[in-house]
């Protein structure tokens, strides 16, 4: 079998897989958020919180259970770093030094898992299960409960009630999150990925080197890393490690992971907004963006662009020979659509417009599939846009699913599209002309902008990828990365639940002929254009100086 | 709105399509002077585009006085043009509806009141000026006299010439109770005597409102508008941060590569301030932001060129989105009155004997009904002269509300004894067979119900000979006759997504038929003021937007509680009050119109937006390569239009820029053509036209201007 027809089967069988468990996820997760009923474990946690699982909250009240919620995870999680070497399982390591506690700490809590720091030479077991474990779980169900609160503002009418936050967030990580992943991380022992609490072996290298392997908790970490598209590794290598990513089945079902709760929640939209159609133009919008984006990126690895690759075949740096050029790039363009941001390869070795799309996928602002909820909110907000310019052109005030758009759900929608690309371009703007930000770089010139503008997308976008190259250890990336990831996760969740809060309010306006219709195939259109043309038309300057410039 | 006004612009040109008015060139340059007034700052910050245009000119003028150069100079006075285009087009719109306020401020000369202070007491007349009048004081006006000020007429009857505000020079009548009792201050009385209670302030007069609005001065922004302004404020902060945090890079990158030469777009220092002033005002959405409110005006002023007042834009922005409408069966679905269209004869009458007797029946019913009897009579059966014998011995029964019958006793001189026919509603008729001797057959019952069946009303047919027993002779089948060309219509509005809902007193059975006819989507019957009131609240709870059309003062409380609510001119002040437009033809058709000029107004702002963003992607191809090319020769590869040089490349996309606004203006004052369709047609269309064409367009043009200016000395 040719590389080609292997990375063609790889994509196929990947998006086959994936509309095999759309409905059956996207119905679970449907029921799970809409259920009346408490499992006793539930109640147990609610009784333990003091929560009233009956009291359902306004937009504002939703979002400061949101924030109070995050801000004592990462204080948590933040003493838990600076206190590990006086904890179990420590494996003799030190305390992590304050920027990079702090870095890690915003990063996990925020579902960005940016990691400035090397896993496995500086955290212990501990920290790693009970403490960016734990973030993993409920960062992505943090996101998911967010996007259903976006949902219920559409489908619910003349209230203020967007449900309850913990009630979403103990539901989606109790009845969701934890049996997948519990089935997941048995799937990847049997796979051949590590369990266990050893401190690490010593052993002999071909050359007589002596090399310090550390074992730990793996296949359990590795599990919900991809399927909460949170993507911080066990091991610095992240997915390339062999104990984290064995084998190229194991890869596949890490790819699928990764994009099987983004690529299904449409489903739980359309079916709360009682239109399975809705749930498919989404989802469709989505998918014409991924599947775009995958086959670029394929086509320019394997596409033999400058003299090594052209050697060689492909462009074959930085990636590893158990998987292959091209599902390397299947997997960074996943995880760059996802904002999952684990790697199993360099993307800094990509070719510059290989490398070029990686970026381009997170400043779409990862919607296409996103993060878990993170994703169908980014797109939801781009489909109010273009719900408004489209709707004015059919002679109405536009409204979406019945809702009106105006002023206020623009001024929303507006806020939360402006959050992001203003923090990439700042940081990229401020690191560029600041000693701190340059004396990281690797590169000079377009590759070296490329790794900053990098870095900045992938925290404020929480992707937590990282473009390597860059050194972001020292305090000035720690402190501007986790500034980036902190708003840029926030600041459009605020946004998001204020957007619901309006949409709550509001009576639906039935549907006519004259109505625009958003289950459509020229409404997906429309949706992937606007994404494209917004995108392009706010990041074009940067990346010509980078990935462009470069590449052309 | 004068007489001569109406003559200029044809009032009603293609029924299908709202037309607009055509832009005269010289417009333009009338209202130059306007455009350059309206750079000041203080009014132009309402504008946040524009106002970022203006002051990106300033600072390029600043640097291009501290370093002149041929392109920093063009530049610069291009940037300024942008900025008085927009400003023309708004000035344009403005400038059209100014002339009509001209008109208007004639009609409302220094007038004299004759006020009443006793009323009801006429003694103590005296005479103020009109200004001063207030709220409840009564008025006398008399034949050649002017109309004081708005009010209701409390006393007397009197033809007034409304044409100062309607353009109609045909005079209207207006008396006293009823539904004809307003007046409008600035109106003429053209004979007799009314005495007329004020019932606006001064200087709120219905002239005064309509002053302001065609003025524009009482502008305010509507809901979409205001949503649009913010997106487009977002869209302009995305792009100034963009161009901003691109001279970090800039620099950056040139540092990089020290061995590129510096050049007038990107020196060591970064980029010129000229190129990025110039890169900022070509991205941010000018285009729609400098034909917004042009856009606006305009619509407000083709309503007033079809003679509709819309006290707020709204209202017009909201008849775009009505779901449903409520239409008067009478004089709007169906012509004003029912008319006779067979008569159907009983038990071996003959159909000339029944149109003879009915016709006879007649002759002395002035009612449109009693008109109608005749003339089908005269062409069905040829019956036309009447001898004048038999017509002297004819004494008519008028209609009462009692008999519920009119007809004719005709006493003839002869052996004959009196003949008496009636004709009426079935029931009275019948009672009035059997009281005098009659036994009338099922035959005549199962044809009133048929009739009724069908719409129609029924007029039973009697006649009684002395000595004789009474006989019903049949039914004259009276039917409502529904306007030309009204399903058509409906079945557009049907297709636009709204629903048409007739409002009429018949009963359920005739309602259904006439619905059925002209084809409503359905019928409120029997209708009262509460139930259209009710209907109206019922339709709002489900969330639907309702326009509806109406006269009388007990259609005030539907008037107010409709979102678009029109008021005919003829109608009461209270309805005028009530309502938020009024209709100066007093048509109640021209809701329909008054819907699409909504749809339209939103579509050409939609249309717009979209043009203005797509226009983007080719300005980037022109300048991005302009600014590093010289850094980065391999950017050149996206120079796909082969521009000359980048100072030309910079310049023609700037003028593209400032040109396109005045080739727009057409289009904004006008509206984008609009017909009725499904959302997913227009969509499809306006996607095909402004998206695609505002992707295309620029490159050719951009294109052009290059080929142009590359050969100016100094540019290249």
């Amino acid at each position: 079998m040719g590389d080609t027809t292997a990375a063609i089967l790889f994509i196929a069988t990947l998006i086959a897989a994936l509309a095999v468990v759309y409905r059956p996820l996207g119905d679970h997760l449907y029921r799970v958020v809409c259920s009346t009923r408490h499992l006793r474990a539930e109640r147990v946690i609610y009784r333990l919180v003091g929560v009233d699982p009956g009291g359902e909250q306004s937009w504002s009240g939703y979002a400061r259970g949101v924030l109070a919620f995050s801000a004592v995870s990462v204080l948590f999680l933040y003493a838990f770093l600076r206190l590990q070497n006086h904890l179990w399982l420590s494996l003799g390591l030190p305390a992590v030094d304050p920027d990079g506690a702090w870095n890690t700490a915003v990063s996990f809590v925020t579902n960005t898992d940016w990691q400035s720091y090397s896993g496995e030479s500086t955290l212990g077991h501990l920290v790693q299960m009970t403490g960016l474990a734990v973030q993993n779980f409920v960062s992505a169900a943090v996101g998911i409960s967010v996007a259903v609160a976006l949902v219920r503002g559409f489908t619910r009418s003349r209230t203020d009630r967007l449900g309850n936050f913990w009630v979403d967030l103990v539901r989606v990580t109790v009845r969701v999150l934890l049996p997948i992943s519990a089935v997941a991380a048995l799937v990847l022992i049997a796979g051949g990925a590590v369990q266990n609490l050893s401190g690490g072996t010593d052993v002999h290298t071909l050359t007589g080197a002596v090399q310090h392997v550390t074992g730990g908790p793996v296949a359990s970490q590795e599990a919900i890393k991809v399927l909460g598209t949170n993507g911080g590794g066990f091991y610095n290598a992240n997915s390339a490690h062999p104990f984290e990513n064995p084998t190229a089945w194991t890869n596949w079902l890490e790819v699928f992971l990764l994009l099987a709760i983004p690529v299904s929640l449409p489903r739980t939209f359309g079916r709360m907004a009682g239109g399975d159609r809705q749930g498919y133009a989404i989802v469709a919008a989505m998918a014409v963006l991924a599947v775009g984006s995958i086959v670029t990126i394929n086509v320019l690895q394997g596409s033999h662009h400058g003299t090594v690759p052209t050697a060689v075949g492909a462009a074959t740096e930085g990636t590893e020979s158990r998987f292959g050029v091209l599902d390397s790039a299947t997997f960074a363009a996943a995880t760059t659509l996802t904002s999952t941001g684990a790697v199993n390869s360099a993307h800094d070795s990509y070719t510059p417009l290989g490398g070029g799309v990686t970026i381009l996928n997170m400043l779409l602002g990862e919607i296409a599939p996103g993060g878990t909820g993170s994703g169908l909110y980014g797109m939801l907000i781009l489909a109010v846009f273009t719900v408004f310019v489209a709707g004015l052109m059919v002679g109405r005030t536009p409204e979406y699913l019945g809702k009106k758009i105006s002023a206020r759900e623009v001024k929303f929608a507006s806020l939360y599209f402006l959050s992001t690309p203003t923090l990439v371009l700042a940081g990229t703007a401020v690191a560029i002309v600041t000693g701190w930000g340059r004396a990281g770089m690797l590169n000079s010139g377009t590759h070296g902008l490329s790794e900053v503008l990098y870095a900045f997308a992938s925290a404020s976008n929480n992707n937590g990828s990282a473009f390597a190259g860059l050194t972001v250890s020292g305090t000035g990336y720690n402190t501007a990365l986790g500034l980036c990831m902190l708003l840029g996760r926030f600041l459009p969740i605020v946004f998001v639940l204020g957007l619901a809060g309006s949409l709550a309010a509001q009576q639906p306006v039935p549907a006519s002929t004259g109505t625009l219709r958003t289950d459509q195939p020229l409404f997906v259109g429309m949706l992937v254009g606007v994404t494209l043309v917004l995108v392009a038309l706010t990041f074009l300057p940067a990346l010509a100086l980078g990935p462009l410039a470069e590449g052309l | 709105m004068t007489v001569s006004t109406v003559e200029a612009a044809p009032r009603r040109q293609s029924p299908r399509r709202a037309p607009g008015g055509l832009l005269d060139p010289r417009m333009l340059w009338k209202s130059l002077p306007d455009a350059v007034r309206k750079l000041d700052p203080r009014t132009l910050w309402r504008n946040p585009v524009m106002f970022i245009v203006e002051i990106g000119s300033v600072f390029t003028t600043v640097l291009a006085i501290g370093r002149p150069s041929v392109f920093a100079w063009v530049i610069t006075v291009w940037l300024w043009l942008t900025v008085v285009f927009a400003n023309l087009a708004e000035a344009v719109a403005e400038g059209r509806g100014k002339a009509q306020a001209d008109t208007l401020r004639q009609a409302k000369r220094d007038t004299l009141a004759r006020r009443l202070p006793a009323w009801p007491d006429t003694a103590g007349e005296e005479t103020v000026p009109a200004p001063q009048l207030e709220r409840d004081d009564v008025v006398v006006v008399e034949a050649g006299q002017i109309i004081p000020g708005d009010g209701d007429v409390i006393e007397g009857i009197a033809s007034v010439d409304e044409s100062a505000i309607t353009g109609e020079s045909a005079p209207v009548i207006r008396e006293s109770g009823g539904d004809r009792s307003a007046v409008t201050g600035g109106t003429r009385v053209l004979s007799d005597r009314i005495v007329v209670r004020i019932t606006q302030r001064p200087g709120q007069s219905f002239i005064d409102r309509m002053i302001a609005l065609v003025e524009g001065a009482s502008r305010q922004k509507t809901p979409n508008e205001i949503a649009l302004n913010i997106l487009l404020a977002a869209l302009t902060i995305i792009f100034l941060l963009s161009v901003a945090t691109l001279q970090p890079l800039a620099i950056y990158s040139k540092a990089a590569n020290p061995a590129a030469a510096d050049d007038a777009t990107l020196t060591a220092h970064g980029m010129t301030g000229i190129v990025l002033v110039s890169l900022l005002i070509c991205l941010i959405p000018t285009t729609i932001g400098a034909l917004l409110s042009a856009i606006g005006i305009a619509g407000m002023d083709r309503l007033v060129q079809r003679n509709v007042l819309a006290m707020s834009g709204r209202a017009v922005e909201a008849a775009g989105d009505v779901n449903t409408l409520l239409l008067d069966k009478t004089g709007t679905i169906t012509l004003g009155n029912r008319q006779a269209a067979e008569f159907l004869p009983v038990d071996g009458v003959t159909p000339l004997e029944l149109a003879d007797a009915a016709q006879l029946s007649s002759l002395a019913d002035e009612t449109p009904e009693g008109r109608s009897v005749v003339v089908l009579a005269k062409t069905r059966h040829n019956l036309r002269e009447r001898e004048a014998a038999l017509m002297r011995t004819a004494t008519f029964v008028p209609f009462t509300a009692q008999t519920r019958m009119s007809g004719v006793d005709l006493a003839t001189d002869g052996p004959e004894a009196t003949r008496r026919i009636r004709k009426g509603a079935a029931a009275a008729v019948m009672k009035w067979v059997r009281d005098h001797g009659g036994h009338p057959t099922d035959q005549v019952g199962g044809i009133v119900d048929a009739v009724s069946a069908s719409g129609g009303t029924p007029l039973v047919v009697a006649e009684h000979v002395d000595g004789r027993s009474a006989r019903a002779l049949g039914v004259i089948h009276l039917k409502d006759v529904v306007k030309a060309g009204m399903r058509a219509r409906f079945d557009e509005m049907r297709r636009m997504g709204i629903r048409t809902v007739m409002i009429t007193g018949d009963n359920p059975l005739t309602a259904q038929a006439i619905a059925t006819e002209a084809g409503v989507d359905d019928f409120l019957a029997e209708a009262t003021p509460e139930d259209k009131l009710a209907l109206i609240r019922r339709e709002q709870a489900g969330g639907r937007l309702v326009a509806m059309t109406g006269d009388g003062t007990n259609d005030a409380p539907a008037l107010a509680q409709a979102d678009v609510g029109v008021a005919m001119n003829t109608g009461t002040s209270a309805a005028k009050e009530a309502g938020n437009m009024v209709d100066l033809d007093s048509d109640p058709t021209k809701l329909i119109e008054i819907v699409e000029i909504g749809k339209q107004l939103l579509i050409t702002r939609g249309a717009l937006t979209t043009f203005s963003i797509a226009n983007d992607i080719a300005k980037y191809f022109a300048i991005i390569p302009a600014m590093f090319a010289a850094v980065y020769p391999s950017l050149d590869t996206l120079n796909v239009m082969r521009l000359h040089s980048s100072t030309s490349a910079i310049l023609s996309a700037v003028i593209f820029n400032a040109l396109v606004i005045v080739a727009l203006i057409p289009l904004a004052l006008r509206g984008v053509r609009y017909s009725p369709a499904g959302a997913s047609a227009m969509l499809r269309r306006n996607l095909l036209v402004y998206g695609l064409g505002g992707i295309v367009a620029p490159f050719a043009g951009i294109k052009l201007i290059d080929l142009l200016v590359q050969s100016v000395p100094g540019i290249s």
